[in-house]
């Protein structure tokens, strides 16, 4: 496919009063461009998000905002080691203080049975989830959560919490992956085998797990090329950064029933995993998903639920726990620091001729790095026979690593980005070039062996190449421009939505995803566009797990492309439900009637979608369709950034002066809140890039666990973020969607460490690229 | 060990409250007066989730105890729209798509607000000065800095005959 | 939050005496930026809170021509940089107070709070040291008068005694011809702590330094006067070389800790920067020319 067929959309094509887009840009460029190859009535159209009143009024209810008549207050008790063997316990001071209801720890948890549960993005070992809720015998990070207590008020229950006396034997502790795999490290975990080349091995060790995939012959690649680059980089662990801390509030009813409010991304996650570590069916458990200050993968996973819960049925009365911002920052998340090694090879010609890439991650205190993602993910945009690709998830004294937008290909392409760079800039190649010359497409095998699809890469590429920003000239000193490419493969997983059509032509939609960024409306437009009404005429509603079928998280770019996929089936039920209605009507069979635009017709007779919903008593009850999907055709997506630096050579400070955020959604349903997530991961890629970071003292311990010296980035330290959405269909989805969320934050620190590279000639091998780092490399060059 | 009884005025109305002295004004608001809309983020000033504008100024409500409170004039997110009308911020956050997870949103339109009140036609770099105390994660800022533009455009237009 | 009393005096003479009764168990409130932050953290075993922002001579603002400004230690950074007269005479405060935190912050923040608190890293106390102020302390016993540079005397620790109060700043009038500026580093562009800083102020005469004064932040156990930095300039032409041996004599002086805010080596070199930058915006204000 060539350029020519994608047209560019302006978003000055919406209505002008929702647009919510500035005037022409700088050169008189879009700063928000659409390159569309379909259009629809609905899809793709910019409405008002249904819950956005709530939103702006301070009216929407978050898990915090919870207050049931009678409850009590938790607090949780954190270790301040590293890693520690618990001698003991003793809470009896903390239950004799005035206003202490009860305290809880490991003891009061049922044995972990020796199974696999699914936490939301895969599995891992119930004793492991068991362990990170509360410590038992021994304490694997600073920050794990050793007990926990009830109390009148939060002030008494951190009071109490304070008064809980734990002897620690502390134990040498290890924070990085290189020094946890060195021969001599300590284990962590006495009872962990390596597990490699999906084989259980007998080995104890502090690596989980060893992949390996491999294609073709590397060597004989290397040897073929003209320009070998090999590299190694280092990056630090970083944190989601959600604004809303993690809370949780748990009634275990006197009749046996168990109800958890709180924030997670996945109610039907939080319900089963709690399920399994309290030994309480599922059908005793009721979670209702509040609404979500943010997420981003690091609300997945479940802390303080059973915990809540013990301490409810301790007291009788509801408890509810809410973290502290260092409570967040030590005991939740992050996402893995890396070491990551990887060698390139080209010919003149500009041909990539061997890839080869040695990952290692930090799990965290837990197997589960996401380092396989990463080392799926690290060339997925090139198409090379000869690669060879080694991953090592490690574990580590840190808090046990969650999911964070694109979980590990942030990291591999930090580091592959930038030498693939390095190898266009020796064979005197435009980097966008040689990156084309050599792109995946469809039909390209991926390390790990799949073949892609239908993907965007060479689209994305194009874009970025023909985007008035790559030709724009740079206006001073010290300033660079860098690009770079992020793939990430978006998932499927399960969806279940209801329709009920209401006589007044409006449509209540039921459905489990916790609505992070506007899914409520992405879902609903689905649905207006098959029933050919307005997106305003569906009203969503995100449910509690005993109000909706199963639901998968909201996580891996999935709730827009397979909720919405739910909806358009059920949907799609109701048209089909409705032309029986309107055939009854007019005595005609169904097949006999056509639907257009919500608009049924036979032989002359024509109503309207609302009129036919008037008579829905009349035609035979009420209307109402339920889908479930568990869709195959996830479609990956590929994202590129363009940005420009000025670095202060003085201070090492990098300026951001312009970014440009391309990636292919495949279909943008509501290109407002594609630009957002495109915007959001930028931005999160930036702070990852140059300030971020777990800043870990000699202790083991996080020194900077605030929103002041963990640094996220402000308004002031932004540019706009100029998008330019690319839709490349995805053949497998109805609208052609592939997901959006997260393939946005994998790009950007590469990208700006190769302007950084451009502007300074500093080769940045270590994130994150703070002042202080980039000076040490500009004074030392 | 006593609570205090604090008399104060919260969106236009006269309230009072007893608290005890180690409660903020963050608490207060939510856990007493359960006017929810303020949020917490980080409970040290670091993120604005929970301004408030107090007798004119913005503030960070987890650095006001709940006691200073007494004869103060306190404006919280609940008092910003007017009757059925939301405000013109409000308006620009909804149709520009400032928010993603909504949680930050009250902060910065209690502190947009604010600003547009001393500064009605504020330069995009006086926005993001303005605001850089209010982190957001979601959106990049791109449009909440676009919406507050536009709520200023649409207001001062209101304002002309 | 351990339980606490909380009083709000509203004169000079019950808040001191607040202070004789609960001594070192009370510590005063004007921000709370910092006090609250660290009463949660269990940094301050205080048991009493008393909230100054009621005493009239903690919340003043006053210029008198001549004698000076008389700055209430309570009063908060806002207030400061919207005064007209502080922006006129003062420019190197607002400097320093319109980058303290960010706009909620400067809602509260004081700088008295600021000078209390004694953080090496105090953005607010190197333009006082520079501008020459004077603390206005009081007590039931008396009163007494403690130069800005002599006021921190280690991180976290001040010169007041247990049942002493910060009343006010005394700045003097600034001299004609006389220029100053604050500059800090840090990572982003707002909200956050300086890596380093440097306060300077210069009085020109005659083509020449007439004077100079230096003082750095957060790169000592206390913000930090750099006598060497000032005898650097006094008596040598307005130009890049006097700059540069005082920005020199700036870094010689330092004394930074490696921390997660930088490195020492980074920290001596911000001072360097810092200090020449400082400097050439200082000689500006004063009407000069670098030539």
């Amino acid at each position: 496919m060539s350029t020519s067929t994608l047209k560019p959309t302006s978003t000055s094509a919406a209505p002008a009063d929702r647009s919510g887009n500035g005037a022409p840009h700088r050169d008189g460029y879009e700063p928000n461009m659409v390159l569309a190859t379909q259009t629809f009535d609905v899809v793709g159209t910019r409405p008002v998000r249904h819950d956005g009143a709530d939103k702006v009024t301070g009216r929407a209810l978050y898990g915090a905002d919870l207050a049931l008549a009678g409850t009590l207050h938790g607090a949780i008790l954190r270790s301040p080691h590293a890693h520690a063997r618990i001698r003991s316990v003793d809470t009896s001071k903390a239950e004799q203080m005035d206003g202490v209801y009860a305290v809880v720890t490991a003891d009061d948890l049922p044995e972990a049975e020796d199974k696999l549960v699914d936490v939301g993005e895969g599995d891992t070992r119930l004793s492991y989830v068991h362990g990170n809720v509360l410590a038992k015998g021994k304490v694997l990070y600073q920050g794990h959560a050793v007990a926990a207590v009830a109390a009148r008020n939060q002030h008494v229950a951190l009071e109490a919490a304070d008064a809980i006396a734990v002897d620690y034997e502390p134990l040498p502790s290890y924070m990085t992956a290189p020094e946890a795999m060195a021969a001599d490290a300590e284990l962590l975990h006495s009872d962990l085998r390596m597990k490699e080349f999906g084989e259980q091995t007998d080995k104890p060790s502090n690596v989980a797990e060893h992949f390996h995939w491999t294609a073709g012959d590397v060597a004989e690649g290397f040897a073929g090329s003209d320009v070998v680059v090999e590299r190694t980089f280092d990056t630090s662990t970083v944190h989601q950064g959600y604004i809303e801390p993690h809370n949780v509030t748990a009634l275990w009813n006197h009749d046996g029933r168990l109800h958890i409010w709180c924030s997670t991304q996945g109610a039907f996650v939080v319900r089963d995993v709690t399920s399994k570590i309290l030994e309480v069916p599922v059908s005793n458990i009721k979670v209702t998903p509040m609404e979500i200050g943010g997420g981003f993968g690091g609300k997945i996973p479940v802390y303080m639920e059973p915990v809540a819960a013990l301490l409810s049925r301790k007291t009788g009365r509801p408890v509810k726990i809410v973290m502290s911002r260092e409570d967040v920052f030590t005991g939740t998340g992050p996402t893995p620091g890396s070491h990551v090694r990887v060698k390139v090879g080209a010919t003149t010609d500009g041909k990539i001729q061997a890839l080869e890439a040695t990952l290692a991650y930090e799990a965290g205190a837990y197997p589960g790095s996401f380092v396989a993602p990463g080392g799926m993910c690290v060339f997925a945009a090139y198409d090379c026979a000869n690669l060879s690709v080694d991953c090592y998830d490690v574990v580590v004294n840190k808090p046990s690593s969650a999911a964070y937008r694109a979980p590990g290909a942030t990291q591999a392409a930090f580091a592959a980005e930038q030498v693939i760079d390095e190898v266009a800039s020796k064979l005197g190649l435009d980097p966008v070039d040689f990156r084309l010359r050599n792109a995946a497409t469809e039909g390209t095998r991926r390390a790990d062996g799949p073949k892609f699809r239908r993907i965007g890469c060479e689209e994305v590429l194009h874009a970025v190449r023909d985007h008035p920003h790559y030709a724009a000239p740079l206006t001073g000193p010290n300033q660079g421009r860098g690009v770079a490419v992020g793939f990430w493969f978006n998932v499927g997983l399960e969806s279940s939505c209801t329709l009920n059509v209401n006589t007044d032509g409006t449509v209540h939609l039921v459905e489990g995803s916790t609505d992070i960024g506007g899914t409520r409306t992405s879902i609903a437009m689905q649905a207006a566009e098959v029933l050919g009404i307005a997106a305003e005429e569906i009203l969503p509603e995100v449910v509690d797990t005993d109000s909706v079928g199963f639901t998968s998280v909201t996580g891996g770019s999935r709730t827009t492309f397979a909720t919405g996929w739910a909806a358009h089936d059920a949907a799609q039920k109701i048209v089909a439900e409705m032309r029986a209605r309107a055939a009854k009507l007019w005595s005609v069979e169904a097949d006999q009637v056509q639907h257009a635009k919500g608009v049924y017709s036979s032989n002359g007779n024509s109503i309207v979608f609302c009129d036919l919903a008037a008579m829905s008593s009349k035609t035979g009850g009420p209307v109402s369709a339920t889908a479930t999907v568990k869709p195959r055709g996830v479609g990956g997506s590929f994202s590129a950034n363009i940005v420009d630096v000025e670095v202060d050579p003085e201070t090492g400070k990098v300026e951001i002066l312009r970014f440009t955020a391309v990636q292919d959604v495949g279909k943008a349903v509501h290109p407002s809140y594609v630009e957002g997530q495109m915007q959001g991961g930028s931005v999160q890629g930036i702070g990852w890039a140059l300030n971020e970071e777990y800043f870990m003292g000699a202790d083991g311990t996080m020194k900077n666990s605030s929103l002041l010296d963990y640094r996220m980035p402000t308004t002031l330290d932004l540019p706009m973020i100029d998008t330019c959405i690319v839709e490349v269909a995805n053949p497998g989805h109805p609208f052609g969607v592939r997901g959006v969320g997260e393939a946005n934050i994998v790009p950007p620190p590469a990208a700006i460490a190769n302007a950084i590279h451009r502007a300074v000639g500093a080769r940045m091998q270590r994130l994150p690229m703070s002042p202080p780092a980039v000076w040490a490399e500009v004074a030392g060059s | 060990m006593q609570s205090i009884h604090v008399r104060t005025k919260i969106n236009g109305q006269a309230a009072e409250f007893l608290c005890e002295p180690r409660q903020s004004l963050l608490e207060v608001l939510r856990d007493v007066l359960r006017l929810t809309g303020t949020k917490e983020g980080c409970n040290d000033g670091n993120c604005g989730a929970c301004t408030v504008e107090m007798d004119g100024r913005i503030v960070p409500a987890c650095l006001v105890l709940g006691a200073e409170a007494e004869g103060a004039d306190i404006l919280t997110i609940e008092g910003i729209a007017e009757g059925s009308a939301l405000h013109e911020l409000q308006n620009a956050f909804l149709e520009g798509a400032a928010l993603q997870c909504g949680v930050c949103t009250p902060g910065f339109i209690v502190a947009s607000k604010a600003l547009l009140d001393s500064n009605p036609d504020p330069s995009e770099e006086e926005i993001r000065f303005w605001l850089a105390n209010n982190l957001c994660r979601c959106t990049g800022y791109d449009k909440i800095v676009r919406s507050v533009q536009a709520a200023a455009e649409r207001m001062q237009q209101e304002a002309t005959p | 939050m351990h339980w606490i009393d909380y009083y709000r005096p509203s004169t000079l003479e019950a808040c001191l005496e607040a202070f004789a009764e609960h001594g070192a168990s009370a510590r005063a409130l004007a921000g709370g930026t910092d006090l609250l932050v660290q009463m949660r953290a269990g940094r301050l075993a205080n048991n009493v809170v008393v909230d100054v922002k009621a005493v009239p001579e903690l919340n003043e603002i006053r210029y008198e021509p001549g004698i000076g400004l008389t700055l209430g230690a309570a009063v908060p950074c806002y207030r400061i940089y919207g005064d007209p007269t502080v922006q006129r005479e003062y420019p190197a405060l607002i400097d320093s107070v319109s980058m303290i935190g960010g706009t909620q912050i400067q809602g509260r923040a004081s700088v008295g709070g600021n000078l209390c608190n004694a953080s090496p890293s105090a953005d607010a106390v190197p333009p006082l040291i520079a501008l020459g102020a004077t603390c206005r302390v009081a007590s039931v016993a008396g009163e007494r008068e403690i130069p800005a540079e002599d006021f921190c005397t280690a991180p976290g620790t001040n010169a007041l005694g247990e049942r002493e109060v910060l009343v006010s700043l005394n700045l003097p009038a600034p001299s004609p011809d006389s220029g100053a500026c604050y500059l800090r580093f840090i990572p982003r562009n707002e909200m956050d702590i300086a890596v380093a800083g440097a306060g300077v102020s210069v009085r020109l005469a005659n083509g020449c330094f007439d004077s100079g004064r230096v003082a750095l932040a957060a790169v000592a156990a206390t913000p930090l006067l750099v006598p060497a930095a000032g005898a650097a300039l006094s008596g040598q032409p307005v130009g890049r070389s006097a700059i540069a041996a005082a920005a020199a004599a700036a870094k010689a002086a330092a004394r930074p800790i490696s921390d997660m805010r930088g490195t020492a080596e980074y920290r001596s070199n911000l001072c360097e920067v810092l200090t020449r930058r400082a400097l050439e915006k200082a000689v500006e204000r004063a009407g000069g020319t670098l030539g």
